[in-house]
């Protein structure tokens, strides 16, 4: 008998003292949140502007006394700019470090690998970089977001401003994957409408360094308007080579998007006068009141710099979710979908929607051009020509997308 | 295919030919190390970007170009004699693998460290202003930059030929080409032929790479994708031939701005296609000897 | 040293031995996912040896065989609904089927040729696959290899723990290491030994080089696609970038690293590469640095890889 007791309360008392810390840990454990980016390869400036500005996000959620005393922390990971890289990355955010969401990624192809892990194990994914497949089906699940614009909108906003401002003949060089592919279907979509005249669409191989075998024919073409659907290197030297080649003197040069740090990298006098579209600047602060407090805190924070395009959805990306925590009052993944679905907010860019039916953040695209001069600091490089407004009209609609 | 006429297609050899004038640098760099030291150097592209980057660094502290032109394949050439020295040279006699492992991971480090010193996202190179714009050849307007890499290749050309077939130091370096064993028993310090011949060959690539930066930039993976297609011009041509070394650099560069102008999105792997097409009519390239490194 | 009795026993012992690693293996690696990526990259660096180290043909192109696998395996799921054992058995045969075609063409050549037309040839393959976007997803790489649930003999497993993952796998990995073993010891593991030290005495005593050769790149192409279609599973995607000529030089340098003179060697080799590579990236943005170096030592101080020295230390 007395063995027996003591078996008992021997048993009893290892009991609650393996229960109590586990309790404790409901309460007051971090919200992890995964953040793989590409912080090696050529994106690593990117990257590490991201990883700065989500931090942001985390700090503010903490200051402000997290979720009901709950901080939360970010795990940041490099996915190397690799889908494989990218996939593995992410099983291990959420098999061994049990992260609540995942937020990042760089490339078209690393936001659908870490987005096919994560839905696999029903872990919410707000992706940050570009591609008009991770909103339609198959890709998208219930708990796939995405925090950045689309090709397809913002090949639109550019194309609206650009075919009525600069001539109706257009070449399209695109670089030959689906982002290139994605960027020219939005500028023809939109073109279709506004009359304008392809005088060719060519392609080029991912990753080219000499496009001098493209350029004589395109100058021989003699366009009004030059549209580059291609990203980092290949339209950095693109546009500096369309330079050289003397393009500019009788053609506009026009791409979707165009990057704070491409234009540093390749200088001012290439990138002069190119127009393109972006999804921040931080010049926007003028007369945009939430990217003036974001600013701030980004300047507060590391020692007056400023923050890039890329860098700023960081921030959004992670602060959505977060902020989507406080709704739900909770981190259970139903009750954040729903906290996140058809959110409205205004969080560093002017007025934002996240669409309920397919998970795109309805937002505006502001149009710039690169210039040269009057620059009033280092980071004074663009000029922002127009805003297109944030509209769902100007996205695909869902029913194109696939959703019922 | 609108648009496409006698002309063009000219301009488009033309344009092909400019391309082809940097394989040409790189491959005989490359040629000369397989041929001699049966390197195969997996960090020629590292040194191809070096070059760029060490041309930054000249101009940074006041040099022009033109001086570049001379003092970064010597600066280069001179790392690579030191890469040689102290990392190649216990390697040889054992194959062609531990060269080959060793520069792999040489590449990686002097890539990254161009990342630490330089940073992530490549830097502008201006085209030195005698050599903007574009000049009238005839059949249309050409940048003037790339006649002037042409020039520059086709000098480069003269006198390494000049120097292989008409100095002494030449003669025992195309001797230990075909038979070092020989010229070592002749008394001569292989070691130090093909210390040489190290910096020779990085400095040609050094050189390449310089003369690619006012064409695209500076950038710590400018080296990579070039590697793959100097690899295969070195092939084509041979390995250890220089005259195949420049007739396949000339032809790729043919070949890649002709596809351009039919097909673009094939221009990378035309090239890999014409070598498979090479070297299974004709195994050991244009003019490499049959066996070699068998 | 360890005393000669006790490695002997180990010797004696060695499928007992590499079971029990096998299972406490994913317990004592950083976390699970990298021991089935270990796994995997093992089994490839393995078949790409038995080319490399067992028959002495460098192999340049060897991605088209793991990607083909990859591909074929996660198209099969993806495209035609096929079961997972299905999936696998598509991996495989569809690294066999490349490798038939590859090799057919390539052994006509030698030495460094053989590693250029292998390397051409592949790339032939990445173009077409990138090209073929309505089957593989091009750039975006093929994406819903979605097999969540195994079904075996009435057994269920759920293929989304991870532990589980990692003895499917595992299953899979020792299954071929076995039979890789046994074509080894076999008479034709003796002829690619008689080709690669001396091919025209292989030739003399009346052995068909060229089908030799032929056959081994077959073979090859058969672990080397298994390897393929277990990544697929394992991550449920396909990356284009498997087929890229980098992951045919990645292999190489895993082999060279390892020891491609052993049995093993390759195996260890992507193992300490995967981890050495995932390690120091935690701590530093800079990992290539490190591995460079790593790579620049081990060439000069360990010339004959790391599990080929440490046998040569044993042995003395």
């Amino acid at each position: 008998m007395a063995t027996s007791k003591l078996t008992r309360r021997s048993v009893l008392a290892a009991t609650s003292i393996l229960a109590m810390p586990a309790v404790l840990r409901a309460q007051d454990a971090t919200i992890k949140i995964g953040f793989p980016v590409p912080l090696t390869g050529p994106y690593g400036t990117e990257a590490k502007d991201q990883v700065a500005c989500a931090q942001i996000a985390i700090d503010d959620f903490n200051a402000a006394g997290g979720l009901a005393g709950r901080k939360a922390e970010l795990l940041v990971r490099d996915d190397k700019l690799n889908p494989g890289e990218a996939a593995t990355r992410t099983l291990e955010l959420i098999e061994k470090d049990q992260v609540n969401f995942i937020a990042g990624s760089l490339s078209a192809a690393v936001q659908l690998a870490v987005n096919n892990v994560a839905k696999q194990r029903g872990v919410i994914f707000n992706s940050i970089s570009q591609s008009d497949q991770i909103t339609a089906l198959p890709d998208w699940s219930k708990t796939t977001f995405h925090e950045a614009m689309t090709p397809h909108l913002t090949a639109g906003a550019v194309g609206r401003y650009a075919f009525s401002k600069f001539g109706k003949k257009v070449v399209f060089l695109r670089a030959d994957y689906a982002y290139g592919d994605e960027m020219v279907d939005g500028f023809k979509a939109t073109g279709a409408s506004m009359g304008i005249e392809v005088l060719a669409d060519l392609k080029h191989p991912l990753g080219m360094t000499d496009f001098s075998t493209l350029l004589p024919r395109i100058q021989s073409l003699k366009p009004d308007m030059l549209v580059l659907c291609n990203f980092g290197r290949d339209q950095q030297i693109s546009i500096k080579q369309a330079t050289d080649f003397g393009l500019k003197k009788t053609t506009k040069i026009v791409a979707p998007i165009l990057l704070y740090t491409s234009r540093v990298a390749v200088g001012p006098a290439a990138f002069e006068g190119v127009i393109g579209g972006t999804s921040y600047y931080w010049g926007i602060e003028a007369n945009t009141p939430s990217a003036k407090i974001f600013n701030d805190k980004y300047r507060k924070a590391n020692g007056n710099k400023l923050p890039s395009d890329y860098g700023a959805l960081g921030y959004a990306g992670v602060r959505s979710i977060l902020d989507a925590c406080l709704r739900a009052g909770s981190v259970e993944t139903a009750k954040v979908v729903t906290a996140l679905e058809g959110a409205k907010y205004d969080s560093y860019k002017g007025g934002q929607e996240m669409r309920s039916c397919d998970h795109q953040s309805v937002q505006s695209v502001f149009i710039i051009e690169s210039k040269s001069k009057d620059m009033i600091n280092e980071y004074d490089v663009f000029n922002v020509l127009a805003t297109d407004a944030a509209n769902a009209d100007n996205l695909r609609s869902c029913k194109d997308e696939g959703h019922a | 295919m609108d648009g496409i006429t006698p002309d063009l297609i000219i301009l488009q050899l033309f344009t092909g030919l400019a391309l082809g004038a940097i394989y040409v640098l790189l491959a005989l760099g490359m040629s000369l190390l397989f041929g001699m030291l049966t390197v195969v150097n997996f960090a020629h592209g590292a040194f191809y970007m070096l070059g760029a980057y060490i041309g930054i660094v000249l101009l940074g502290i006041g040099l022009n170009f033109w001086m570049c032109l001379l003092f970064v394949p010597l600066v280069v050439g001179s790392l690579g004699l030191l890469a040689e020295r102290f990392l190649i040279r216990p390697l040889y006699g054992r194959g062609i693998d531990y060269p080959l492992l060793l520069t792999f991971g040489l590449s990686y480090m002097m890539v990254e460290c161009v990342r630490i010193v330089f940073g992530t996202q490549g830097l502008p190179f201006d085209t030195p202003e005698l050599l903007q714009g574009a000049s009238d050849i005839g059949i249309g307007y050409f940048p003037t930059y790339r006649l002037f890499v042409i020039g520059v290749a086709a000098m480069v050309l003269v006198l390494l030929w000049l120097f292989l077939e008409r100095t002494p130091y030449g003669l025992i370096i195309r001797a230990g080409a075909r038979d070092p064993q020989i010229v070592r028993i002749l008394g001569i310090d292989v070691g130090r032929v093909w210390l040489v011949v190290f910096g020779i060959g990085t400095g040609l690539a050094a050189l390449a790479g310089l003369l690619a930066a006012p064409l695209q930039g500076a950038s710590p993976e400018m080296g990579n994708s070039i590697l793959a297609e100097a690899f295969v011009v070195t092939v084509v041509g041979g390995m250890g031939s220089l005259v195949g070394a420049v007739i396949a650099g000339l032809l790729v560069g043919v070949v890649v701005s002709m596809t351009s102008l039919f097909q673009p999105e094939m221009a990378q792997v035309s090239i890999f296609a014409l070598m498979a097409v090479v070297l299974l009519i004709r195994p050991q390239g244009f003019f490499g000897r049959a066996g070699l490194m068998s | 040293m360890l005393p000669a009795e006790f490695v002997a026993r180990c010797k004696r012992h060695r499928v007992v031995l590499s079971v029990v690693f096998l299972l406490i293996f994913p317990l004592v690696m950083p976390f699970k996912a990298i021991a089935v990526n270990i796994l995997i990259y093992g089994l490839f660096a393995l078949g790409f040896n038995l080319l490399f180290g067992t028959l002495g043909l460098l192999s340049f192109g060897h991605a088209a065989l793991f990607g083909g696998g990859a591909y074929a395996c996660g198209i099969a799921i993806v495209h035609y609904g096929a079961p997972w054992w299905l999936g696998i058995f598509a991996g495989l045969l569809g690294g066999m089927l490349i490798a038939a075609i590859i090799g057919a063409l390539a052994i006509r050549t030698r030495g460094i040729y053989f590693a250029m037309v292998t390397l051409a040839l592949a790339q032939c393959v990445y173009f077409v696959a990138y090209q073929a976007s309505d089957f593989t997803g091009g750039e975006n790489g093929l994406r819903g290899i979605d097999v969540r649930d195994i079904n075996l003999f009435g057994l269920h497993i759920n293929f989304v723990d991870p532990l589980n993952r990692y003895y499917v796998v595992a299953a899979f990995v020792a299954a071929a290491l076995f039979v890789l073993s046994r074509i080894l010891a076999s008479p034709f593991g003796a002829v690619l030994e008689a080709v690669r030290e001396n091919e025209a005495r292989a030739r003399a005593c009346g052995y068909d080089v060229r089908a030799t050769r032929f056959v081994a790149f077959v073979i090859s192409g058969g672990f080397c696609g298994l390897a393929g279609a277990l990544q697929a599973l394992h991550l449920s995607i396909v990356p284009i970038e498997t087929l890229y000529y980098q992951t045919s030089g990645l292999v190489v340098m895993m082999a060279l690293l390892g020891g491609m003179g052993t049995f093993f060697g390759p195996f260890i080799g992507a193992g300490v590469f995967l981890l050495l590579e995932n390690l120091v990236s935690l701590w530093t943005v800079h990992w290539q640095l490190v591995v460079g170096a790593a790579f620049v030592a081990c060439v000069l101080f360990f010339p004959r890889g790391i599990w080929g020295t440490i046998l040569l230390g044993r042995a003395k």
